[in-house]
Parts: C-alpha cells; sequence; structure tokens
C-alpha cells in the first residue's frame, strides 16, 4: 500500500490508529477514579506528543541514520515558531500559511547551518550545530528582540505574539480570533460521555495528528529509499563512500535539511497551539531533550522517536503533577516512618524534580539500553520467543523419545 | 602512453622527502606491481593516485585527464576504484546492500536524492548487484551482517563492490596483507581470473613476493622515494639492484 | 587606549574562568579521550562550595538577652554565630568575612572526590564507547547534578561576596598615569586573574616537571604506546580526572563574588568552555588557555558602547562567530595538533 512493503504497511497502519484513536487510548481511566490522574487526554498534552513526536521523526532522519548528533536542533524548532506567528500578525490566524512558511524558514535556515557544520564531522560537528544554537537563542533573545527597536523579529523575553495592531491582511471577521484552520479553531472541542469515561476530540490534535501520520510515512518511505541506505552507508563508513565515487556532503545536508524541516514544522505546530513564541524554545536544554526522546526510544528504528517522545512528554507531565499529597495518599499503606521516608526520597523525583528523574533516565538509557526502548523490547521479544520456541522444542524431543 | 602517467612526481613531509622525482606508466591491460621495502614511499604514491594526497610538484594523468586536485570520489567516478589494506566495506549493511551501493553509484553518479523511491524497486541495481555476488560466489551471504563476515569474505566483498562499478583502472594496497596462506591463495585466484575474464588494468602495491611473482607482468621498484628499476618479473628477480635494496633486505 | 586597557582587563575575569574549565575539558580529551559535558556542573559545584562555607560559618545559635528587648516588648533574641563564640568575635567576623577564599578548603577535597567517583563509576565505562555517548552519558549527569544543587539550594542566584579588604575598586589608570577614575578595576577581579595565574601555572609544572605529568603528556600524544609501555594508565587517569574536576571547583569558588552562583551557571559557562577548547585547538593546553583569555577579551571589548551602537547585539555572538569561522579556517583550531579528536 502506498509503495510500502507489508511490515511497513502494518507498521504505519499502527501508528494511524495510535494517532487516531489517542483520545480513547490515553484514557483509559474514568473520571474522579483515583487513577484519572494517569489519563493523557487532553487536547494540550496529546498535540504534545503528536509535535515531539515529529521533532523526534526529524531527528532521527539526521542523527538515526548518519550518525552525526546535532545539539542544535532547538534553533529550528524555534525559528519554525517564530515563522508561524509572524504569519498569524501578517495575514490571519489561518494556520496553512503559517505551517508552510515555519517548513520553508526552517529549511533555510537549516541549509545554512548545515553547508557550515557538516564541513566537520563528530564532536566538532556537536559543538558547531551547539554554537549556532546558542547564537540563535542569543539573537532570539536579546538582540532581534529589543521592542524599542525598529527591527523587532521576537519579541525578546515577552515573547511574539499577535497584537490587535497588527495588520492580518486576510482576516476575515467570520474567522476566530484564535488559530484556526478555515474557521475551524484550534481549540474547539468535541467532548464524548461514556458512562464515567470523557473523552475529548480536539481540532488542534486533530490537525496534528494528521501531520504525524505523514510525516512518519515519508520517514518510512526515506528509511526504505536508496537515499536512506546512502545515509546508513554514511554512518557506517565514510571513507568507503569516498572511495565509490559518492559525495557524501550533499547526503549529509540533505538529511540535515530534512530533519531541520521536520523542526520547523514541529516549532510551527507548537504556535497553532498557542500563538506566542519564546526564545526558551531555543535554548540548548530544548536541543537536548528532542536527542533524549530519540536514543530512548531507540535512534535509527522507525517507531523508537515517536515512542521516545511519547514517553518522555507523558511522564514529564504526570512526573510534574505529583506532589507531596499526592504521595502521601500512595504511600499512606507504609507505617508512619517509612511512609515519611519513602516519601522524601520519592519527592526528589517528582513535581519540581521531573528533571533531576530526565536526567538519571539519560544516564541509564545511554549506559545500559543503548539501542533504546524499542530494540531493547525486540531483544525482550527475542528472548521469550527464543526461549518459548527452544521449550516447545525440548517438548518434541521429550515426546519422541519414548515412541523410538 | 599507459593508462596512467605520474610524471616527476614529488611529495614532501616537513624535512622527510617521501617522493623524489617519481616516474610511472601503467599500460592498459596489464597487471603492474609496485614493490619496495617500508617506506619506500609506495603508500604516499598511491594515496597521490587516489586523490588523499596532493603532491607537491609533477603530474598524475589518467587515461589523458589529470587527477590532481579531484577529490576521492571524483577520480573514482573517472574509473580508479581502491581497495585498502584492511578491508574498507560498510560493517552495519548487509552484504547484498554493501554490493548495491557501488551499484548506485555507478548509475546515478555522485549523488542522487532519490528519497521517495523504495529500493525494492530498484530491479536493474538489484540485478547487477545479485550478478556481482555471484561472480564472487557470496550469493549465499547475502542477507549476512558485512561486519560479522571473516577477513578474506570482507576482502572478496570489497573487490566485488569495486568490481560492480567497472572500474578502467583498480588500485590494490596490500591485498593479502594479514591474510592466511589460504586466504592469500584465494586471492591470488581470485584476481588471476578477473585479469583474464575482465577489461580492466590492475595495479598492485604488494609486500609478499609470492602474490607479486604469480600475478605482476610489469614490477616496478621503489627505494627510498623513487623508481629504481622497472622490468618484467623474471628480469626483477635477477636485477642486483633489487636484491641489493630489496630482497637483499629481506634474505 | 585607555578604553582598550579597560577592556582588556574587564576580559581578563571572565577569561580566566573560561581558561580554566577549558584547561580541564582538555586534560581530559588529551588523556582519557573522554568529552566531559558535565565539566561545567563541576565548576558549579565550586561555586556552591563557596556558598556552602559561607552558610557553615554563618551558623549561629540563639540566646535570649533579657536586659533588652524587641520591638514587640519580649525579650530579644541574639542571634551569635558558632565561629565567634567559638574562636571569640574578631577571629570569628574575619572567618565569616574571608569565607570566599576559605571555600578552597573545602572545595579540593570535594571536587577531588566527586572527580574520583565520577571516572570510577561512570566515566570508565565510556573510554570505549563512541563520542556520541559520552557526550549524551555527561549531558545527563550534568542535568542530574544541576538538579541536585536547585533542590537544595534554590533557584535563584545566591550572592556571595567577597572579603571586605578586596570589595573596593582600584584606579588601575592613575598608575600608569591616565586620569583618575578612567580605569577602575575591582580588587577581587584582579585576585581572581592571579589566583588563575597561579593555577594555570601550578597545572603546567605539574605536568611538565614531574614524572607523573611527563607519562600524562606522553599519554596525550600517543595513548597507544604509553599503554603498551606498561605504565598503569587507568590509575593516572582517575588522578587526572579528580585534577580537572578540582581545577574546575577551584575556579568556581572563587568566581562566586563574581557572579552570584545560580544552579544552572555551569550550563552556561560549558557551552563557552567548549567553544574555547575548540578555538584553542582540541588536545592543545596552552591553546585552551590562550583562546580563552582570548575570547573573554573579546567579549569584553564587544560589550563597549562605541561597538554595539554599530553592531547591536555583537557581545552576545561574538564568541559563537569567532569560533565558527576559526574551525571553518583553521580546522583543528589555533594550536591544536594533527590526530587528535579525529576519525
Amino acid at each position: 500500500m502506498l509503495g510500502l512493503d507489508k511490515k511497513d504497511t502494518t507498521l504505519m497502519l499502527v501508528v494511524a490508529a495510535l494517532a487516531l484513536l489517542a483520545p480513547f487510548i490515553l484514557n483509559p481511566f474514568p473520571e474522579g477514579s483515583a487513577m484519572a490522574q494517569f489519563n493523557a487526554g487532553y487536547p494540550d498534552l496529546m498535540q504534545r506528543f503528536a509535535i515531539y513526536g515529529i521533532l523526534a521523526i526529524g531527528f532521527n532522519i539526521l542523527f538515526g541514520l548518519t550518525g552525526y548528533l546535532s545539539f542544535g536542533h532547538a534553533a529550528f524548532l524555534g525559528v519554525g515558531s517564530y515563522s508561524a506567528v509572524w504569519m498569524f500578525k501578517l495575514l490571519s490566524y489561518n494556520v496553512i500559511p503559517g505551517i508552510i512558511l515555519s517548513v520553508i524558514v526552517a529549511g533555510l535556515f537549516s541549509v545554512v547551518i548545515g553547508f557550515i557544520s557538516l564541513r566537520r564531522s563528530g564532536i566538532y560537528f556537536s559543538i558547531l550545530t551547539l554554537a549556532f544554537a546558542q547564537m540563535s537563542y542569543n539573537l532570539a533573545y536579546s538582540v532581534l528582540g529589543n521592542p524599542s527597536s525598529n527591527f523587532n523579529l521576537t519579541n525578546g523575553e515577552t515573547g511574539l505574539q499577535v497584537y490587535a495592531s497588527d495588520p492580518q491582511i486576510l482576516a476575515s471577521a467570520s474567522a476566530p480570533e484564535v488559530p484556526h484552520l478555515f474557521g475551524v479553531a484550534m481549540r474547539s472541542s468535541y467532548q464524548l460521555e461514556v458512562g464515567s469515561w470523557l473523552f475529548t476530540f480536539n481540532a488542534g490534535y486533530y490537525l496534528c495528528a494528521v501531520i504525524l501520520m505523514l510525516s512518519f510515512y515519508v520517514s518510512v518511505r526515506i528509511f526504505r529509499s536508496p537515499f536512506g541506505m546512502m545515509l546508513r552507508a554514511v554512518k557506517s563508513n565514510q571513507q568507503r563512500m569516498n572511495y565509490t565515487g559518492l559525495h557524501t556532503r550533499p547526503y549529509t545536508l540533505a538529511a540535515f535539511v530534512i530533519s531541520g524541516m521536520y523542526a520547523g514544522l514541529a516549532g510551527g505546530l507548537l504556535s497553532t497551539m498557542d500563538p506566542l513564541a519564546g526564545a526558551e524554545r531555543m535554548q540548548w536544554t530544548a536541543s537536548g531533550e528532542v536527542v533524549l526522546m530519540t536514543i530512548l526510544g531507540g535512534a535509527g528504528t522507525l517507531l523508537g522517536p515517536v515512542v521516545g517522545a511519547g514517553f518522555i512528554k507523558y511522564f514529564e507531565n504526570i512526573f510534574s503533577k505529583i506532589n507531596e499529597g499526592v504521595l502521601h495518599q500512595w504511600f499512606g499503606f507504609l507505617p508512619d516512618g517509612m511512609e515519611s521516608a519513602v516519601i522524601w526520597v520519592v519527592e526528589h523525583f517528582v513535581g519540581p524534580g521531573w528533571h533531576l528523574t530526565l536526567g538519571l533516565l539519560f544516564m541509564l538509557v545511554v549506559t545500559f539500553l543503548p539501542g533504546g526502548l524499542v530494540q531493547g523490547g525486540q531483544h525482550l521479544w527475542r528472548l521469550l520467543a527464543g526461549k518459548s520456541r527452544k521449550e516447545e522444542h525440548a517438548k518434541t524431543e521429550t515426546q519422541s523419545t519414548p515412541a523410538e | 602512453m599507459g593508462i596512467l602517467e605520474v610524471k616527476n612526481v614529488n611529495k614532501r613531509f616537513g624535512g622527510l622527502k617521501a617522493l623524489s622525482d617519481v616516474n610511472l606508466s601503467i599500460a592498459e591491460h596489464s597487471v603492474h606491481a609496485i614493490i619496495g621495502p617500508n617506506g619506500a614511499g609506495k603508500s604516499t604514491l598511491l594515496n597521490c593516485l587516489v586523490g588523499k594526497l596532493i603532491p607537491d610538484t609533477g603530474s598524475v594523468m589518467f587515461d589523458g585527464q589529470s587527477v590532481l586536485g579531484r577529490a576521492p570520489y571524483e577520480i573514482n567516478q573517472m574509473g580508479i576504484s581502491r581497495v585498502f589494506q584492511t578491508p574498507e566495506i560498510f560493517g552495519d549493511l548487509t552484504v547484498m546492500e554493501n554490493m548495491m551501493i557501488p551499484c548506485f553509484a555507478k548509475r546515478d553518479g555522485a549523488f542522487e536524492l532519490n528519497a521517495l523511491t523504495s529500493i525494492v524497486k530498484q530491479k536493474d541495481i538489484i540485478e547487477r548487484a545479485e550478478h556481482m555476488l555471484e561472480d564472487m560466489n557470496m550469493i549465499d551471504k547475502r542477507n549476512m551482517h558485512a561486519a560479522s563476515m571473516s577477513r578474506g569474505d570482507k576482502r572478496r566483498l570489497e573487490i566485488g563492490m569495486c568490481l560492480s562499478q567497472e572500474p578502467r583502472l583498480l588500485l590494490l594496497d596490500e591485498p593479502t596483507a594479514g591474510m592466511a596462506r589460504a586466504d592469500t591463495n584465494n586471492t591470488i585466484d581470485l584476481l588471476k581470473q578477473i585479469k583474464d575474464t575482465r577489461d580492466i588494468t590492475i595495479a598492485i602495491i604488494e609486500h609478499d613476493m609470492h602474490v607479486v611473482f604469480s600475478l605482476a607482468e610489469r614490477i616496478t621498484v621503489l627505494a627510498q622515494g623513487s623508481p629504481l628499476v622497472e622490468d618484467t618479473p623474471e628480469k626483477i628477480k635477477g636485477h642486483p639492484k633489487v636484491r641489493e635494496a630489496y630482497l637483499g633486505e629481506s634474505a | 587606549m585607555d578604553a582598550i586597557i579597560l577592556q582588556i582587563l574587564n576580559g581578563l575575569d571572565k577569561g580566566s574562568a573560561y581558561a580554566l574549565i577549558a584547561l580541564g575539558l582538555t586534560l581530559i580529551f588529551g588523556t582519557l579521550g573522554v568529552v566531559n559535558f558535565a565539566h561545567g556542573a563541576l565548576f558549579m559545584i565550586g561555586a556552591f562550595c563557596a556558598v556552602t562555607m559561607q552558610r557553615l560559618l554563618t551558623l549561629s545559635f540563639e540566646t535570649v538577652d533579657p536586659t533588652k528587648t524587641d520591638f514587640l516588648g519580649k525579650p530579644m533574641k541574639i542571634k551569635t554565630h558558632y565561629v565567634e563564640a567559638w574562636f571569640g568575635p574578631d577571629v570569628g567576623a574575619s572567618l565569616v568575612d574571608w569565607a570566599v577564599p576559605l571555600s578552597i578548603l573545602l572545595a579540593i577535597p570535594v571536587m577531588l572526590i566527586i572527580g574520583y567517583v565520577m571516572e570510577r563509576g561512570l566515566i570508565k565505562h565510556f573510554y570505549k564507547r563512541p563520542h556520541a555517548d559520552q557526550i549524551l552519558v555527561t549531558f545527563g549527569l550534568a542535568i542530574v547534578l544541576q538538579e541536585i544543587v536547585k533542590h537544595y539550594y534554590g533557584a535563584n542566584p545566591i550572592p556571595t561576596g567577597a572579603p571586605a579588604a578586596f570589595r573596593g575598586s582600584f584606579d588601575f589608570g592613575q598608575l600608569l598615569g591616565f586620569d583618575p577614575n578612567v580605569i577602575i578595576y575591582p580588587y577581587w577581579r584582579m585576585v581572581y586573574f592571579a589566583f588563575a595565574a597561579v593555577i594555570i601555572g601550578a597545572v603546567f609544572a605539574f605536568l611538565q616537571f614531574t614524572t607523573f605529568g611527563m607519562v600524562v603528556r606522553a599519554g596525550m600524544a600517543d595513548r597507544e604506546t604509553v599503554g603498551l609501555l606498561g605504565i598503569n594508565i587507568d590509575r593516572r587517569f582517575t588522578i587526572m580526572f579528580g585534577l580537572a574536576a578540582a581545577v574546575a571547583g577551584l575556579a568556581g569558588a572563587m568566581y562566586a563574588p563574581i557572579n552570584s552562583p545560580n544552579y544552572h551557571m555551569g550550563m552556561d559557562f560549558l557551552v563557552l568552555s567548549f567553544v574555547v577548547v575548540v578555538v584553542g585547538g582540541m588536545g592543545s593546553l596552552p591553546g585552551a588557555v590562550a583562546a580563552g583569555f582570548l575570547l573573554g577579551i573579546l567579549e569584553a571589548f564587544a560589550s563597549m558602547n562605541e561597538i554595539k551602537s554599530i553592531l547591536p547585539g555583537i557581545d552576545q555572538i561574538i564568541i559563537y562567530l569567532v569560533a565558527i569561522i576559526i574551525l571553518l579556517t583553521r580546522p583543528r583550531g589555533l594550536l591544536g595538533r594533527k590526530g587528535v579528536m579525529e576519525e
């Protein structure tokens, strides 16, 4: 189907089903139950799953295939966000021009940064991209964001947003005063109540979900293409590439630009979710987060980045919400002294301590699971499958022995 | 006029003169060996031919065109393929994929952004790669991880990858270094077969005299950065200067 | 002329910090072959050693003075620092005043222990892993260290004063024959520069004149050969890592009065220090020091009003611009050697 083989079609269908049915899948617990806090079917969170999924899919095309570790992808995310908000300011709140421009501008940006950074490889490449991203952050935060100057591209600390005085030349009176898709507001939702369950279907989420599916499809096609094979060859042996008559730099640059455009797309979508673009999106911790999502899920695998992004964003949401009260609820069954000891320990990792958990997770994954969750899962699967096959084998053997 | 003409090539590294006034002509369809003691400049010369190094002075012409100043991939596209001392293959890829990549390079050139076509649809490439694997006697290993093969098989694959590009000149840098006797003999047989069945010129840098004398039609002896003598294997064997500079040393 | 001297002076203190961090980074690069993204966090922990020292010295107990009453009419409670009670008010007060320099005594053992634990517990397992993995795992560690400090010290910067004796500024211009109040320079920054110079000198002397240093230098030039000589490289690696951690920590502790310590200062300095290392030339110790001062001074010049009025915001990006240009024109950096950190 659509130029995919059987296995990839299945994968694609799984992703499509997950994306389209997310409001159900992520809300397994009835409202008001103690477990409801683990639900994730809110429009806001679901949109973030999809958007960061797109970002990680794009990052994986660069890092997973070529092995070039960029520490500057947040710059493209930020550039995409700013571009989209500018479209809202100049044209209208319709999200389509914003999304298109965010991809184009991020693409141009990544051509420039990629062209320079890719002249070096390995650690030098990482540091160059990091330097570019920090430079972009500084530019966005202060230099190009001085509200009193004539050239205020980013509106500095406050963040770029739409004001009543903005031209919005294409705005129509009937369209809502929030980001919308041909009149359908991004934040409009339909709620479905089934028994004590409540499912929310949000327009913004479904836009992101459809784009996520498209992004995933394109990434599958790239992985299975001769171009994708060349990128894996770059990672494997550049020397052999060169002596096989292949020019590696255009290949890596193309991968860099494609992944930069994915990041721009994700940035544009973030702006459709909330039309306020701030410089903090470009900070290098944000770049680090993308890296983490990709390696956590499994760099170089198709599904890994989506899994990683969902995992991180879900636990970020859940962990940050847990406070002392919740902990007391959980560990109330323990004897008093033990309860406070356990809470004292756990407290460090939840709520504002989420970043600590994130850092530890980072270290644990890199140390013990370099292939990421997807590869770990495959490993486990093979181990279990292999075991059962062996058991079966043993069974047939014992059965055949008496017969002889 | 040979297919490869090296004229007055000099190369210095700081105070060390690695190559001085090297002149070399490799005749088309011949097997030409370059031998010499360690530090004679064999590798430096080879690197000057493939674009890894640029000589300080002199010229290197391949089929009437200068290779100087061109990047390795450009020189390869001109028709020179190189086999490395330690096999350079794509270890993370399968044997079949390894073989397909040079086929793509031959068909599409140095860069082609074919990101949305599927590999399985590239019938001509697949056919070509399979054919080459059959020639190399490796078709049963097609789905193997290239890195997990034996050294002899890696060498065989690398040579196959080079041949699939139909180069006019094949450069081999000590192709049997570090190999067991059986693997060495297999490689010699393979190279003999290539020489007999293909329209190709082979230049080989080698330490192992057994390999050199079983393959070469012409031999150039390099010593201290310049060619000492060039002749047929029979004459080289008895040449007093060579015995003194090279064979004498190892005897 | 006076403006130039002033900017050079202004660049020295930041340059000193860059140089000290970059020195440690380079030592770790060169000897262990590890890219340590947690090195900035070590600098930050050093700065918090100064904060901790200040807090330790100002630990106090309360006594009730029945003769006085506070504004509510209750007997006045008086806080007395333990050190003042133990050593007498004069000595105690000056100990509190000298908290930052005294924190060196705390920082050295703390940093050596952290360095030891880090190397044995984590870094050791990454010697043979790809650079990407090293970057990622130390990046994770940096986040962890940063969050721990944030948890205990809060998110806000903590002002940590220099001793009263160094609080003013020195009129440097008058000394050189300029008008008064043209070139003034805070005393503590002079102290910091001198301190950095001493540390840098000590590290170089250590590497130059001790057998240990000789082996380390040989190891930086050619790791494999030194390993083949049968010298126990592992133990030396641990010591080198501890040393680099201590240098970063001392740099941080003494920097506390210049820049009130906050939990993310390490990250800010780390990115710049990496740039410094790259500009200086990966694996070159003199390169790291030279580039540290060079970039510090350049940054100071870029923040002059005269320059900012022509190129607004140039101070924010100058270091990155310079790094990008240098990396493209001299890929090995200013003093880099061939073959270091190249694949």
